[in-house]
């Protein structure tokens, strides 16, 4: 049934020809000068299907023989993603024209890796996971070398690129022992040859490429190398796109082929899954005290965030994959939150990274001093900000699967890596008395963005908006 | 007679000899991109072994769209990498250490 198939997938199908025709359309017309507009139309294309996906509910579909998944869980993650990068892209927009930077391809690229992501999230087969994840790599190899003039921006790009190939190339090692092991690229096929016996050797190796593979992606401890320079170098819009949607796909991802293809073995994957949490909350929280660049420590922080949310992975349970998903969800929140600040820090018409710029920012900025200040405890996990209640889940669900360790180990290097987030909010508030570092003028975009961020991590204490009761239901849907 | 094993321990040959010509390497990043390449063609050998081992299609079809992926990949490797040459001037894996830390 080929149009019902079609059907399933449709909003990817809608993204794919709109990336084309803008493309086409833009090469045709008016190059770089569509790019304004593309950057609005995109976006509003992103905030529709969003729209479009979340409200139409549904039960479990699958398309093309299983390939394609469309349950709760890969609703609830397409929504985050195509949220999280509709905002990205009005973000960046005012800085990108002033570094010259608006191109049109900016706006198709992440047109094109949003598609890879939301072929992520719902694969349901090895062919579909190695397909989509390098949709998405490619635009994002693309987009983090987006300064061609630079030499900080192609070399981020060209790391990227290196390590990503062959976190890739690790990945489709394991996909290729999955299959020959299993006899199938179904994840549906694994899990039942998995219930049948002993699990053989062959596919305890898949399991392990394809952990690695996935852990690159999400930048987890040791795979991390990446993260920083890649911060470091891309322009900031960029960087911003790369701290929030793709993290919370490549998570799905990982969520998705741990459950529903190695669901039956989940002690042969939790103990791998649980040190990745332990070494990349402890490396996250300890590399970035020493960094005075914002970008390099929100790379850091990323890295420590990733680890909080594989430790619900670790856990194996439903509770687990909820915690997770509000993990994640809190995160891109408050990622994006903290980039429309980072993207508003310019002094003299020239973007500035160093924290030192900070410096008194509330005798000059107070309101938007105070917002930074609430993302930064809500990133550090400072109770009674949203980020708290994110970390109290995975925390619940580490205790509940018995890795006490784990949980234990969580909450001491959220205390080591509050310091770094405090030390900010003291050069804020206390900082030395001197000329304002910073003199640009905010955008009206960003302090939206920004203050609706800040708002939902003191408001969302009422009831975190629902989002625990979307993530319980769409756990449900990938557990059982 | 040659059989499955013999198919996959040439495979996985190759793909360690690829990592370490990511790793060891630090001469040029062209020979990264070599030993990507052989990364991936070391994987298609598996996945076609497997399958004439099977007796099951989907491996060659995999092997067809991994294919695929490493031309593209190829082709934005050698894009990032013009763009590096003409900023830095060089693309030796020494020289790629603007930032640190």
């Amino acid at each position: 049934m080929i149009s019902a198939d079609l059907s399933v997938v449709l909003p990817e199908i809608i993204l794919s020809v709109y990336a084309m025709a803008a493309l086409l359309g833009a090469v045709y017309t008016s190059k770089d000068r569509a790019g304004p507009l593309l950057m609005w139309t995109t976006s509003a294309l992103f905030f529709g299907l969003a729209a479009w996906i979340g409200l139409t509910a549904g039960g479990e579909q699958t398309a093309f023989g299983g390939a394609v998944v469309d349950d709760g869980f890969a609703r609830f993650a397409k929504v985050v993603i195509l949220v999280s990068a509709g905002a990205v892209l009005l973000m960046g927009k005012e800085y990108m024209r002033r570094a010259k930077l608006l191109r049109f391809e900016f706006p198709v690229l992440v047109t094109l890796s949003v598609v890879g992501m939301m072929l992520m999230v719902s694969a349901g087969d090895l062919m579909m996971l190695y397909m989509g994840l390098e949709l998405q790599s490619f635009a994002l190899y693309i987009v983090a070398a987006l300064r061609r003039d630079s030499v900080k921006s192609t070399e981020a790009g060209l790391k990227y690129f290196v390590l990503g190939a062959l976190s890739s190339g690790l990945l489709l090692y394991g996909a290729s022992l999955t299959y020959g092991y299993s006899g199938t690229t179904l994840f549906s096929g694994i899990l039942s040859t998995l219930g049948e016996g002993p699990m053989p050797l062959g596919l305890t190796f898949g399991l392990v490429f394809l952990i690695t593979g996935m852990a690159f992606k999400v930048s987890a401890v040791p795979f991390h190398m990446w993260t920083p320079d890649v911060y470091e170098g891309s322009p900031t819009p960029v960087t911003a796109f790369f701290a929030s949607a793709p993290k919370m796909a490549a998570m799905a991802l990982f969520a998705r082929v741990l459950f529903d293809a190695f669901g039956a073995v989940p002690g042969d994957w939790g103990q791998v899954v649980a040190v990745l949490s332990l070494l990349s909350m402890v490396l996250g929280a300890v590399a970035a005290i020493g960094q005075r660049n914002i970008k390099r420590l929100m790379a850091y922080s990323s890295i420590a965030h990733m680890g909080y949310a594989l430790m619900g992975l670790a856990a194996g349970t439903e509770m687990g994959v909820q915690a997770m998903l509000i993990y994640m969800a809190i995160y891109v929140t408050m990622s994006v939150g903290t980039f429309a600040f980072i993207l508003s820090m310019e002094k003299d018409g020239q973007p500035v990274t160093d924290i030192r710029s900070l410096n008194m920012l509330s005798a000059t900025e107070p309101l938007k001093a105070l917002a930074m200040l609430v993302l930064l405890f809500s990133l550090a996990g400072v109770p009674p900000m949203v980020g708290f209640f994110g970390k109290f889940y995975v925390v619940k669900a580490a205790v509940d699967a018995g890795l006490i360790w784990l949980a234990v180990a969580g909450v001491i290097a959220s205390v080591v890596g509050a310091f770094y987030y405090l030390r900010i909010v003291f050069y804020m508030y206390f900082g030395e008395q001197g000329d304002p570092q910073l003199n640009g003028t905010m955008p009206p975009v960003l302090w939206g963005v920004m203050m609706a961020s800040a708002f939902a991590m003191v408001a969302g204490v009422v009831n975190l908006f629902g989002v625990e009761g979307l993530a319980l239901s769409a756990a449900a849907t990938l557990v059982n | 007679m040659i059989g499955l094993e013999h198919y996959l321990t040439v495979a996985a040959a190759l793909f360690v000899i690829g990592i370490f010509g990511i790793f060891v390497n630090r001469k040029n990043v062209i020979v990264i991109l070599m030993s990507i390449e052989l990364m991936l063609l070391a994987v298609n050998i598996n996945m076609v072994a497997f399958s004439a081992h099977l007796g099951d299609l989907v491996g060659q079809v995999f092997t067809m769209f991994v294919l695929t992926v490493a031309a593209a990949e190829a082709a934005i490797g050698l894009a990032i990498l013009v763009c590096f040459f003409r900023n830095r001037g060089s693309i030796a894996v020494d020289d790629i250490n603007v930032m640190k830390g």
